[in-house]
């Protein structure tokens, strides 16, 4: 099974070099069965990689431990859906997962637009297979993932060892999230390398209009969507598993993961003004290359030791490889551009400040601020070391004193943003839609510091989200308020529906009610508190409303390891709530320990549990408890966003007819009844005219 | 033009506000980093500074005392004594052998005093090459570590 493993790897590394030298030669010579012959290449490289991660499935489920990659990452007595997750456990088993998530991307996109769009198609095979190959010549060449425990026996030939049993899945991994989590953010990671493609190829095809934009809009879409869920699951993962207190340290591997989502956010924004007025061309462009980009660099960051972080700091042999990769993309990239500059020229100036062009302008000019703040301090030990010669990094001070006022101004564009009007907006219309949302956004700030709330950014991000949300209920309210006086429906079925006629416009309202709640969350943690003490069996802890209390202390052996494991009592208020069980597990065949933390979970706060090991004097156990208010707002956030994003995909269910009539049965009441369906109808008008 | 102007004002302004909290943020969370032979080269002031140190932790070195865990770290030959002092438990994978990063002061003694200790951890990326390029799984730091 390694052999037929390592061969389809080999055979779809010989397929994309076809696949691109036939598509090279398909977009010089425009002919049709060239064009369809380089296709099926890129199809056979996806339907290959496929091959391969099956057999290396099998391996893992077979316990297979002559293969060397098998044995560093399982064990007999690991469960199969931890076997299956083993596979991206390790370098070599994560590439080639890398590559089989980017060939279920390459092949949906050959597949949907196959004998569709033949100026632009051939350019963007061209393009995938180039990424596809990268990862290919890797696994084949560099990091094998099917390569075989063996000594040289006699005469050359190869011994193969293979021992009893692995050496087991790290402990840390052993966690259901983990099995969900790395498939997430590669999912996110790679899927941006579709928009990338398209960008690419219609630059170097000089491919007219906005036609590529149309076309990778939904693709950006599900990229970015999973690289939320990638991003917070990472972040779920490190606070219900590390045992630390806290979801983000701005380590260098959570930062990777995050600025790809930055600059993503920033094109899934910006590409609105090239669709609306054509403006911001180069910029696009550029954006979507930078995401693609801090993608492979967020790989090699992780991969390459390149800045010590908690996961990883030691040198690998693969970093050239990375290096040289990012800088031929950075070549191609360039080239294309400098050579296609004219074709990418703007057609519209800003009008006004008070207008949503510049309010995407600001958003866009902030996240990327963000990106850059986020990849300096990442890389200021690089840095310092070129300028200074001294390593010097920056902790998480730096990285929050930027990031949140950036982020409590973004959250304030999130409420104004979508309101303002294209080119220019009346002053009329900024009362009519802000004055009651920014009235009561700062009746909540008032409020709030009367009530003895000294924090200045929580402040404002209190007022900001009162702000924020009440914008989009008006939103809503409004567009279902004519609806409604038309119909007669309900108000709420009057929402739904208005939601189903443009899902893009409302989804995203959607999704930004998601990051008002992940604000909520955030700043819960200005308040959190700890308490760490020696706790024998009978002990007692207070911490906020709650009291601890230590009641048994046990060791408990399982299949997969053995735990010692306390049973705390939990009284809220003098009412007992419920049990917590913190543990330690001790794995065997890897002698290494987990943390299992415990942790109570409500709107209002979270109590974190963590059994921190014995105490050296006394061997009593010791028990560190967090009281984190809000978190789970984090998580719930996330959810929205998820929720809002799968919206937006779904299409708009009205014709294009049937809104129009909409639109001139509404009686000429109060122009705010208007406003929420001029948008659409312009909106269509455009996608009518275009497809 | 007018409106190009306002646009360059805003952000002008956003910028050199954002450079400001970084330039704050830096200088107040600056570490160095130093290996262990630097350390002991290092004059007065720069001794002074928040520093930063990666290394492998000696086997049986681990001596968890009251109030503070001692253990010695080993890097290109050269040993270094630390004290961990923080309040944050210990990561699992510390332990005998494992690399670790540390962060804290250097106490005129030689004594390093941490306050934060990192110590290798999940994704194995480091560990599989290097188990690779050694024919046998039995060699290696692995024979010694585990079994």
């Amino acid at each position: 099974m390694d052999l037929f493993g390592s061969f389809s790897l080999l055979l779809a590394f010989l397929c994309a070099l076809y696949a691109i030298g036939g598509g090279i030669a398909a977009v010089r010579t425009r002919r049709p069965l060239l064009i369809k012959s380089a296709r099926n290449a890129g199809f056979a490289v996806c339907v290959l990689i496929w091959l391969a991660m099956g057999s290396l499935a099998y391996l893992f489920l077979s316990d297979n431990f002559s293969i060397s990659y098998v044995v560093a990452h399982s064990n007999r007595t690991l469960p199969g859906y931890l076997k299956i997750s083993a596979i991206w456990a390790g370098q070599e088993g994560s590439l080639l997962f890398w590559s089989f998530i980017l060939s279920i991307y390459v092949f949906s996109a050959l597949f949907t637009y196959r004998g569709k769009h033949p100026e632009l198609m051939p350019y963007v095979g061209v393009v995938m297979a180039g990424v596809q190959l990268f990862f290919l010549a890797i696994n084949t060449f560099a990091a094998s993932p099917f390569a075989v425990l063996g000594t040289a026996g006699a005469g050359g030939a190869l011994d193969v060892i293979a021992p009893a049993d692995g050496r087991g899945l790290n402990p840390l991994l052993q966690y259901p999230e983990m099995v969900i989590h790395p498939p997430m953010l590669y999912s996110g990671y790679t899927g941006f390398t579709i928009p990338f493609a398209f960008a690419l190829a219609a630059l170097l095809g000089r491919y007219p209009g906005e036609k590529w934009i149309h076309l990778t809009r939904r693709w950006t879409m599900i990229a970015w969507c999973f690289q939320s869920i990638g991003v917070l699951l990472g972040a779920h993962w490190a606070y219900a598993v590390l045992g630390w207190g806290g979801y983000w340290a701005w380590d260098p591997v959570e930062n990777a993961s995050l600025m790809p989502w930055l600059t993503g956010t920033a094109f899934l924004h910006s590409v609105m003004m090239q669709e609306k007025r054509g403006m911001m061309r180069v910029w696009n462009v550029w954006l979507v290359f930078a995401t693609f980009l801090l993608t492979i660099f967020g790989t090699t960051l992780t991969r390459t030791g390149l800045v010590s972080s908690v996961h990883a700091f030691a040198q690998s042999t693969i970093g050239p490889w990375f290096f040289s990769f990012i800088g031929l993309v950075l070549v191609v990239c360039f080239t294309a551009y400098w050579r296609n500059r004219d074709y990418l020229r703007s057609d519209n100036q800003l009008d006004s400040l008070a207008s949503r062009e510049s309010s995407f302008l600001f958003n866009n000019l902030i996240l990327l601020v963000a990106c850059v703040a986020v990849l300096s301090g990442t890389l200021f030990p690089v840095l310092s070391e070129w300028v200074q010669g001294t390593q010097i990094s920056v902790g998480a001070p730096f990285f929050n004193k930027v990031n949140l006022p950036i982020g409590l101004f973004l959250l304030f564009l999130t409420g104004v943003g979508p309101l303002l009007a294209w080119r220019k907006t009346s002053m009329e219309s900024l009362k009519r839609n802000f004055g009651w949302p920014l009235l009561l956004g700062m009746v909540a700030g008032g409020a709030g510091v009367a009530l003895g709330l000294r924090n200045f950014y929580v402040t404002i991000c209190l007022s900001l989200c009162v702000f924020v949300t009440l914008t989009i209920l008006l939103e809503f309210y409004r567009g279902a308020r004519v609806i409604s006086a038309r119909s007669g429906a309900n108000i709420f079925s009057s929402v739904a529906r208005l939601t189903m006629r443009n899902t893009r416009r409302y989804g995203g309202y959607i999704v930004h009610f998601g990051i008002v709640l992940i604000f909520v969350g955030i700043s819960g943690s200005a308040f959190n508190q700890d308490k760490q003490m020696d706790m024998p069996p009978g002990a007692q802890m207070e911490i906020g409303p709650y009291r601890l209390v230590h009641q048994t202390f046990d060791s408990v052996p399982s299949v997969n390891y053995t735990s010692e494991r306390a049973t705390i009592a939990v009284d809220r208020d003098g009412q007992q709530s419920i049990m917590l069980y913190p543990e330690r597990r001790f794995y065997p065949s890897n002698e290494e320990s987990g943390t299992m933390v415990a942790i109570y979970s409500t709107l209002k706060e979270d109590l974190y549990v963590v059994y921190a090991g014995r105490s050296p004097e006394t061997q009593a156990p010791v028990i560190h408890a967090y009281l984190n208010p809000l978190v789970k707002w984090v998580w719930l956030g996330g959810l929205v966003v998820v929720l809002g994003t799968i919206l937006a995909l779904v299409p708009n269910r009205q014709p294009v007819l049937a809104l129009r009539a909409v639109a001139e049965t509404v009686p000429a009441g109060p122009s705010p009844a208007r406003l929420p369906m001029e948008q659409p109808l312009q909106q269509n008008q455009q996608d009518e005219s275009r497809g | 033009m007018k409106v190009r102007a306002k646009f360059g004002v805003g952000i002008g302004i956003i910028l050199v506000t954002l450079s400001a909290l970084a330039w704050m943020g830096a200088r107040e969370s600056k570490t160095y980093y130093h290996t262990v032979a630097e350390l002991a080269s290092l004059d007065a002031t720069a001794l002074r500074q928040r520093i930063r140190v990666g290394g492998d932790i000696e086997a049986g070195s681990i001596q968890r005392l009251p109030g503070r865990v001692d253990f010695i770290l080993k890097a290109e030959g050269q040993t270094l004594p630390v004290s961990y002092v923080g309040s944050d438990p210990l990561p699992d994978t510390f332990r005998d052998g494992a690399q670790c990063l540390i962060e804290g002061r250097a106490m005129p003694g030689g004594r390093f005093v941490a306050e934060q200790v990192q110590a290798k951890c999940a994704s194995k990326y480091e560990a599989a090459p290097a188990q690779d390029s050694t024919s046998s799984p039995q060699t290696g730091t692995d024979a010694n570590g585990r079994s």
